[in-house]
């Protein structure tokens, strides 16, 4: 209704909070000043199985230590619904790296060093750390996702598949990833009288509020949580994650103000990873490309603590219409970390399998790969692969592997398909008429750099028919009106609806203050509908090194409307850079004996650098998808890392003639067949 | 101990010598613009200007730097005046969480410096070439790690701010 | 980290007392502080030393300071032009900001790294002998395929050292006993049943300098170095070479490998194998071929073997034509 006087949104506005950021002024978690603030640090059991008996410490040596506690003499807890969240409560050791013990000192210093020679007496037992498609303890999940069943089937894909004219029978393999946001998780947790107040880095404020208090017994809002800037999370913020309820009890037994800031190599424990995979894929086609019969199998892994399951069978439910279609997936606990969401979970790993399965399909079938696609594409998605392949330049591609030698490289072209669900989550906003001084809009969101500050406030001024400036962002606390998690790329959509539904009642009472709440109208919203958008990679491969490098990556999205293009195009490219981590890059490398991941650090796990993103762009379709929301807008936060790699794997098969089924694609797998 | 930064003569009593300058910033100066990362030298959040060189503050033990000079992102530009390099990444959204972005902006501070200096880097092939080339920008701010992949829109913002 | 006392040296022979080690730019030796894998007791800074000018020998070639920084080192155009492979390598290695900070000296005596020895809490002869090395079992796909041990497999991670080793480059000690100097490939140990000991220096023994020798074939020489990422990561594999051809022979040839090895690797076979033989990629792979028979990949790191092969006929290669 108020689209066509719009003005602020669909304008590239710059992030409200940019100056702030360029200038250092913008304050993390860690970042806030405390009176006799004291420092902790976690003891990370060294077992990923056992009892721990004992903690001896000697406090005389570091006499900067307020306290070691451990769950010999830890206050007691409640219980939430995250077991990971019962942190010093019992003798049980479910994996290596979980905290057993919390050093509060009165420097940094000393809590680090009191950490590395606390004494820990543990008995270990047996265990076992390796996923297996064999292992004896897979089981089909009751649900992989709430209300998304583990598996599927429609028609008769064992016959289908039988008597398709083409088929392929392939199995990929994706690593266990890290999803390391820069600002590590930390904490600086407070009591003020019976209150508790947390600074925290975290992707949910008003979610972490009401489970913090769960835990402590307090009322949801008797738990103040401030997240003004948060450096990244990628799902491993979505929820309270151990260093929220260590550093406040660290506080409660000390007294004081407490800061835990996690060092790099627990952000490998603790806080959550993409869960390794095994994907068996089964395509069933005839001559011309109709996709007859898709079995998709998946089987991964959990921690005995909570039950988190990856599911990259899904994306193959909804990706193309397939007469016969079969989708399972299998989980076995072992003694690891406990998986969590990371950007795109469940469709980054499938679309991985499934488009680099279909381009092993279009090279049986002798097809080109987006003609392949596009004969089951849906408007939207066929816009994408049309466009897109019209501004990569991909026509007059031979289709042949291993043509094209530039000096020592090997060039070579590829492109895959992405998709993620169209989602939004009961939010409630609230706007204040400030008379001269313009508006104030409330919500408890989180901005984690997705410019969710900048869009409200595009979103807010066009509502009240104002310029941007008049409008003044809250967000980043639990005490504003309670807001979904920044999560599945709906965002902009939940709180976006929230924030037009309370200008629009404000405007339409025309009383000062006005609230809304859009659960009523989420619960009617279509729940079947997903973005879309295809990748297009160049890559070469160097003929002596076997190393890769992205030449070109672009995307083109049909994403619904696009609320802030600068914004957007800088959350899509991101998608796409660690689309080329995990492509390239990233594996988190667990060792069987030790049961630890032994790459945990920024040196040892491989995040892209400058130097391996060379030139990335990414355009939309912009149709705003009117039925959706009032904004006409699907999510766009984790599309770019959707099948990206997926692209790159087929363009380093176009380059080479190699076909590498197991992630990341590393000069060492390639070498031996360059 | 005396540590001047951005100008301003600090006395530090009681240094602990185990007290890394990037902590020395943010837990006693609270100057928390320089950010922890990693702590181990492995991200270049904690980039600080060193006696004018870019360096990773947390591999340094404040006590081995009596009377150094340390400028940090709140001492660059002037007054409300950004410098050119924080004025380009504003201008070319070279950022987006903003954690990484205090690192990146000294980091490409002192790259710049290295430029002038004629200071060659790994992708340089000869003299006579651009030092300023959009690979040569890559190569060079390769130090400084940025989880939300903001690097394309980072190397512009430092181009231009180079002049360029 | 351990608490421990902190000073200056003040004279080049001071030497130290037991649990004291000497501090350069602390890029290394911080880091292993901060993880508990180092505990010294006692830190002597040498960087008031005055060991940070690179200077010309009076009979010809170069003396590096041991306190030089890798970024001036790598920028000095003595060094860019005679020792190309030198600069190549320095900017291969680390970042900007580490090689700011890095010195020559702590470049060559930093320590590998393992994934294991850089984690205290778990087994490693090297930070903790007699513990197991359990990298030979798990991880150890960036390991060594030459000079390892039962006990250790670990490789030096070093970029600069690989020039060096390629170059005859030799190392300037002083130290309670005097003052002594040797070649820098004899810098570095074997493992052996002693990984815990990882060069020939004894406690106490400063690095003041490293030579560069006159050496013509150096002035057509360079660094390859691949890796799993682009840039800011260690090498997987890396070969120095200087070549001089005459008549389409080769007349003289340096060549030194990275990341394989639990020391910079000088392939004296290989060179051996090369000269006076035709400059041909045939002979650069035979060549590389004799160093590389001694490998003993394991389970995961045998691509290194042909990686190494691969590279070493690729730098050579380019030497032949290319005048840089
Ligand atoms: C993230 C990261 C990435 C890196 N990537 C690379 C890479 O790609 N390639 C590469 O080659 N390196 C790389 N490095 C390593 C870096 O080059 C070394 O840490 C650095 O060169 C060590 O020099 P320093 O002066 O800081 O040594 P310090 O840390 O000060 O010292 C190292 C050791 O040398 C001893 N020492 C120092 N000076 C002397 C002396 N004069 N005499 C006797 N003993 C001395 C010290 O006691 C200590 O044991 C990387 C480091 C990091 C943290
Ligand atoms: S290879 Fe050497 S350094 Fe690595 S774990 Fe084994 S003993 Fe330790
Ligand atoms: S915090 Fe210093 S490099 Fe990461
Ligand atoms: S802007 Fe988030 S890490 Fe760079």
């Amino acid at each position: 209704m108020t689209n066509t006087l719009s003005r602020a949104v669909g304008s590239p506005l710059a992030r409200l909070e940019g100056p702030a950021k360029v200038s250092g002024a913008a304050r993390y978690a860690a970042e806030y000043p405390q009176d006799q603030m004291a420092y902790a640090w976690i003891v990370p059991s060294p077992v990923p199985r056992g009892r721990l008996d004992a903690v001896l410490t000697d406090p005389a040596e570091e006499d900067d230590v307020l306290v070691v506690l451990w769950h010999g003499n830890a206050p007691h807890l409640e219980k939430s619904d995250d077991p990971e969240l019962a942190v010093l409560q019992s003798d049980r050791i479910a994996y290596r790296g979980q905290p057993v013990a919390l050093v509060v000192a009165r420097t940094l210093e000393g809590a680090r060093r009191a950490a590395q020679v606390v004494q820990l007496d543990i008995t270990a037992e047996d265990h076992d750390v390796e996923l297996r498609a064999d292992h004896p303890d897979l089981h089909t999940p009751d649900e992989v996702v709430p209300g998304v069943p583990a598996d599927t089937a429609t028609g008769d894909v064992d016959a289908a598949l039988a008597t398709a004219p083409a088929t392929v029978d392939v199995t990929y393999s994706t690593p266990a990833l890290h999803n390391n946001p820069m600002e590590p998780h930390a904490t600086i947790a407070r009591w003020d009288g019976e209150d508790l107040v947390l600074y925290d880095s975290n992707q949910h404020p008003s979610g972490i509020a009401k489970t913090l208090g769960t835990v402590f017994g307090l009322p949801a809002e008797r738990v103040h949580v401030i997240a003004e800037h948060i450096g990244g999370g990628f799902g491993s913020k979505g929820s309270a994650r151990p260093n929220a309820v260590l550093a406040a009890m660290g506080s409660w037994v000390t007294g004081r103000p407490v800061q835990l800031a996690l060092p790099r190599q627990a952000m490998f424990s603790m806080v959550g990873h993409r869960a390794p995979t095994v994907q068996r894929i089964r395509i069933g086609a005839s001559l011309d490309g109709e996709l007859t019969a898709i079995d998709h199998e998946s089987w991964t892994q959990t921690s005995r603590l909570f039950e988190f399951v990856e599911s990259p069978g899904v994306v193959t439910r909804s990706m193309y219409p397939v007469p016969n279609l079969r989708t399972s997936h299998r989980v076995v606990p072992l003694d690891v970390p406990t998986p969590r969401w990371m950007r795109g979970p469940g469709e980054a790993p499938g679309m991985v399998a499934l488009e680099c399965a279909l381009d092993e399909l279009a090279i049986r079938l002798d097809l080109d790969p987006v003609e392949l696609r596009a004969r089951s594409a849906n408007p939207g998605y066929l816009s994408c692969l049309r466009r897109g392949a019209e501004r990569f330049g991909w026509s007059g591609r031979d289709n042949r592997p291993r043509q094209r030698r530039e000096g020592d490289w090997w060039i070579g072209t590829g492109m895959a398909g992405a998709t993620y669900p169209a989602n939004a989550m009961p939010s409630t906003a609230r706007v204040r008429a400030l008379g001269h001084d313009g508006y104030e809009v409330a919500i408890g969101a989180a901005d984690l750099g997705t410019g969710a500050r900048t869009i409200l406030a595009q979103i807010a001024a066009d509502e009240l028919g104002v310029p941007v400036d008049d409008v003044h962002i809250r967000i980043g606390d639990s005490t504003l009106p309670v807001a979904s998690v920044a999560g599945g790329s709906s965002g902009s959509a939940s709180w976006g609806w929230a924030v037009t539904g309370a200008c629009r009642a404000l405007r339409e009472s025309g009383d000062d203050e006005a609230t809304f709440d859009t659960t009523e109208l989420v619960g009617k919203m279509p729940t079947d509908r997903h973005a879309y958008g295809a990748h297009f990679a160049e890559v070469r491969v160097d003929a002596v090194t076997g190393e890769v490098r992205v030449s070109r990556l672009f995307g083109m999205y049909d994403t619904g409307r696009i609320l802030n293009p600068r914004t957007a195009r800088s959350q899509f490219i991101g998608g796409m850079v660690m689309g080329i981590g995990m492509a390239l890059h990233e594996e988190s490398v667990l060792d069987p004996a030790l049961g630890a991941w032994v790459n945990h650090d920024l040196a040892e796990y491989h995040i892209p650098a400058h130097a391996d993103v060379e030139q990335i762009d990414a355009e939309w379709l912009d149709e705003p998808a009117a039925d959706l929301n009032p904004m006409g807008a699907k999510g766009i936060g984790e599309i770019g890392i959707v099948g990206s790699p997926a692209a790159i794997v087929n363009a380093v098969w176009h380059a080479t003639g190699v076909r590498i089924r197991d992630l990341p694609v590393r000069l060492d797998k390639l070498l031996p067949s360059l | 101990m005396r540590l001047t930064v951005n100008g301003a003569q600090h006395h530090l009593v009681g240094l602990d010598p185990r007290t890394t300058l990037l902590d020395v910033l943010r837990e006693r100066l609270h100057l928390t613009g320089a950010k922890k990362g990693c702590d181990h030298g492995q991200c270049g959040a904690c980039t600080v200007l060193l006696d004018g060189r870019r360096v990773n503050s947390c591999l340094i033990l404040a006590i081995t730097q009596p009377d150094a000079r340390v400028t940090t992102v709140e001492g660059l530009g002037h007054r409300g005046e950004p410098h050119p390099v924080q004025q380009g990444f504003l201008e070319h959204d070279g950022f987006q969480c903003g954690y990484c972005t205090p690192g990146q902006i000294c980091s490409a501070v002192g790259m710049l410096d290295e430029v002038a200096q004629g200071w060659p880097s790994a992708v340089t092939e000869s003299d006579s070439e651009d030092l300023l080339a959009d690979a040569e920008i890559r190569e060079r701010m390769s130090g400084n790690l940025c989880r939300c992949g903001a690097y394309p829109n980072m190397v512009p913002a430092i181009r231009e701010a180079a002049g360029r | 980290m351990k608490t421990f006392e902190y000073r200056t040296a003040t004279g080049l022979a001071d030497g130290l007392e037991p649990g004291a080690v000497f501090l350069a730019g602390g890029t290394n030796l911080v880091d292993l502080m901060k993880l508990g894998v180092a505990t010294p007791d006692v830190l002597v800074d040498v960087t008031r030393l005055p060991l940070d000018q690179v200077t010309e020998l009076p009979g010809g070639g170069v003396r590096i300071g041991s306190a030089v920084r890798n970024s001036d080192l790598a920028a000095d155009r003595r060094i860019r032009t005679g020792y190309p492979v030198l600069s190549q390598a320095l900017l291969a290695g680390a970042s900007g900001q580490l090689r700011n900070m890095a010195t020559t000296g702590g470049n060559l005596l930093q320590r590998t790294r393992c994934r294991y020895f850089m984690d205290a809490t778990m087994p490693c002869n090297k930070h903790l002998p007699g513990s197991g090395c359990p990298a030979r079992e798990g991880d150890h796909r960036n390991l060594a395929v030459l000079g390892g041990s039962d006990a250790c497999i670990a490789t030096h991670p070093s970029d600069m050292a690989v020039a060096l080793a390629a170059l005859d480059a030799v190392v300037q000690i002083d130290g309670p006993a005097g003052s002594r100097s040797i070649p820098v490939t004899d810098l570095h140990r074997l493992p052996g049943d002693t990984p815990e000991r990882d060069t020939a220096l004894e406690h106490g023994e400063l690095i003041t300098a490293v030579d560069l020798p006159v050496l013509p074939v150096a002035a057509r020489s360079a660094y390859r170095k691949a890796r799993d990422r682009a840039s800011y990561a260690f090498a997987v594999g890396a070969v120095a070479a200087a070549l001089e051809v005459k008549d389409g022979l080769v007349h003289d040839v340096r060549l030194a490998f990275g990341a394989v090895a639990p020391k910079p690797w000088r392939a004296l076979a290989a060179e051996q194998a090369l000269r006076g033989q035709p400059a041909t990629r045939e002979s650069f792979l035979a060549a590389a071929d004799a160093e590389l028979a001694a490998a003993q990949p394991l389970r995961d790191n045998a691509y290194k073997v042909t990686l190494i092969r691969n590279l070493t006929a690729a730098t050579l290669s380019a030497l032949t034509g290319d005048v840089r």
